[in-house]
């Protein structure tokens, strides 16, 4: 439980607003600003080094009716949900593991880290190698299984996207779970042994309840991620093949950077962030009242 | 007592525990997955490091998970001689330059709407919250349109700025809830000192909020290290790339080399894995108490 700070202190603590001040001003202009300016840029019609020109609703229109923009949604759903799926059961079954008192078990988790250190940049260089159909790993030990061309084939691509997300971030998640776990109450796994409760029993009952919030927190940090997933897919297959992996925030890049149709991809960046707040949202309300309360603060 | 705290999740050392089998039973599971998921962390990149030692020609004949029988420095010579220094300080310079400004701002902001009170406060913390469910890519495009119109195209400050935004809502919200820990007597007792809230926070709240400072320092320069997407369009100056971004141009240019690319992913992976040697305990305990609040 803790302690808060009850604002009894009036005599000094409302003259602190200015302590705010230069995190408020660089945060305003260069998250805040630049979050409306994508929704006036959506009216607009700009190649990138030109003058920008008011156009009303034609990007939204010609966005709207591009058939790859359904594409790309479902893409990104596919990344969102597939990883979701892949990462939670293992971490929280990680957590579980690593949140044992042994001392090897700490040894292991110090392992499980290493590749978050790595830039997705990096691990998608590696993995672009390793699983190189012709001088990769599989080839090169003889293991048909391991040998196929996993970029160049749609649902393969998928899956290695799905698996080096897992690889990089389970790790991660699997530490927030063992801080979790570590914080449940010893007494309700004695009382539960008590009334002869098993260990599966005791996971169901006791572990999975007490670890609500947490999935909360971690379901939307991955979700958040999927969303935003670019460096990797970006190096690893540019959106292919045939687009199977173009997801929303890489079709909003290609449409912008590369095409030079800044206006249609800020229309993709502004569904890229009404798709996050809708996510946000229904996280928060599956979390409930006292989530809301604890994040709100002071 | 302490024993005591061990016994139901990893009974195996307890003798006589009442429900032994059962224990037994869910550690094989538990360790098992463990074990493999170990494999599945550590065998890539176990292959990055031999293969980065080895030379073209014996990459293509021998096998991938054994050692290169005479190892060869020549990948990381050439990677080296290929201006790494100098994409490996861009890199020290935005990762220090915008990490330190950040959570230094984050902190008094944090100690501000924990220890003030009023509207103004209240919203700007709302703000930040709010902030926390805004993606970077989402707002790439008028930050390029700023930068741009600024004139800090082709600058390491291009970097450094954004990413200073970016770092704020999620380092403010975890220092927030490290200094609201800090129990109010210890604030009045710095009052009744004459301290100023000045004073109090740099005195009081800072060490005592050391750990998270720590830990979010790590996290957010970890973040701030690997981006890819700021270099990647506010920077298209070859002296000004950071090195996620070198090692996608090299790995453009030497594509046939495939140790010599490995090369360079060790190359800039190494660094923060040395950090990771002296920080890790830190880091690791700051991560789970941050993010499970």
């Amino acid at each position: 439980m803790p302690v808060k700070a009850t604002p009894a202190a009036h005599t000094s603590t409302g003259r602190l607003g200015w302590l705010v001040l230069p995190a408020l001003l660089i945060f305003v202009a260069f998250a805040v600003i630049p979050l409306i300016g994508v929704f006036v840029l959506s009216f607009t019609s700009w190649d990138g080094i030109g003058a920008i020109s008011f156009t009303g609703l034609t990007s939204w229109k010609a966005v709207l009716t591009d058939p790859g923009l359904p594409h790309a949604l479902w893409v990104t759903f596919l990344v969102i949900v597939l990883s979701w799926i892949a990462q939670t059961p293992l971490s929280i079954l990680l957590g579980v593991f690593i949140s044992g008192s042994q001392r090897y078990r700490a040894v292991l988790a110090v392992l499980f880290f290493l590749p978050l250190l790595l830039s997705a940049a990096a691990v998608s260089i590696a993995y672009k190698a390793l699983l190189d159909p012709n001088f990769g790993l599989g080839p090169g030990l003889n293991l048909g299984f391991l040998t196929q061309d996993w970029l160049g084939r749609g649902t393969l691509a998928m899956g290695v996207v799905i698996f080096i997300i897992a690889w990089q971030w389970i790790p991660f998640h699997s530490l927030i779970y063992q801080g979790a776990i570590r914080q449940i109450p010893v007494s309700m796994y004695e009382a539960a042994q008590i009334d002869g409760a098993g260990r599966v029993r005791q996971f169901f009952s006791i572990t999975l309840p007490q670890l609500k919030n947490t999935m909360i927190t971690s379901s939307t940090l991955m979700i958040v991620g999927s969303l935003t997933t670019f460096d990797l897919i970006f190096v690893l297959t540019q959106g292919g093949p045939n687009d199977a992996t173009r997801v929303l925030a890489l079709d909003m890049y290609l449409t912008g950077f590369r095409a030079n149709q800044m206006g249609l991809a800020s229309a993709i960046a502004v569904i890229l962030v009404v798709v996050g707040l809708v996510l946000a949202q229904l996280l928060q309300r599956l979390g409930g009242k006292e989530r809301n309360s604890q994040l709100e603060g002071a | 007592m302490a024993t005591q705290t061990a016994t139901p999740r990893s009974g195996s050392r307890v003798a006589g525990a009442p429900k032994n089998g059962t224990t037994e039973r869910r550690n094989w599971l538990g360790g098992a997955f463990g074990w493999l998921w170990l494999l599945i962390v550590l065998v890539p990149i176990y292959w990055i490091v031999i293969t980065s030692f080895k030379t073209s020609a014996s990459y293509f004949g021998t096998n991938p998970l054994l050692p290169a029988s005479t190892p060869t420095l020549e990948n990381y010579k050439l990677v080296l001689e290929n201006d790494f220094l100098r994409y490996f300080a861009n890199s020290v310079i935005v990762t220090v330059g915008a990490t330190v400004p950040a959570v230094l701002i984050s902190f008094m902001a944090a100690f501000a709407i924990v220890r003030g009170a009023g509207r103004w406060l209240k919203a700007v913390n709302a703000l930040f919250l709010m902030g926390l469910a805004i993606p970077l890519q989402a707002t790439i495009i008028p930050i390029y349109l700023i930068i741009i119109r600024t004139g800090m195209y082709n600058s390491l400050g291009a970097l450094i700025l954004p990413s200073i935004a970016f770092a704020i809502p999620l380092t403010v919200l975890i220092l927030a809830n490290f200094v609201r820990d800090v129990p109010n007597e210890l604030f009045e007792a710095m009052r009744m000192d004459g301290s100023s809230e000045w004073g109090t926070m740099w005195r009081l709240a800072f060490p005592l909020t050391r750990p998270a400072l720590v830990t979010v320092t790590i996290y957010q320069g970890l973040q701030i290290w690997n981006g890819f997407l700021l270099p990647l369009i506010l920077t298209d100056r070859a002296d000004l790339r950071v090195l996620p971004l070198a090692l996608w141009t090299f790995q453009g240019q030497y594509s046939v080399n495939i140790p010599a690319v490995l090369a360079s992913v060790v190359l800039t992976t190494l660094p923060i894995l040395a950090l990771y040697v002296v920080g890790r305990r830190q880091l690791l305990s700051g991560l789970t108490a941050g993010f499970s609040k």
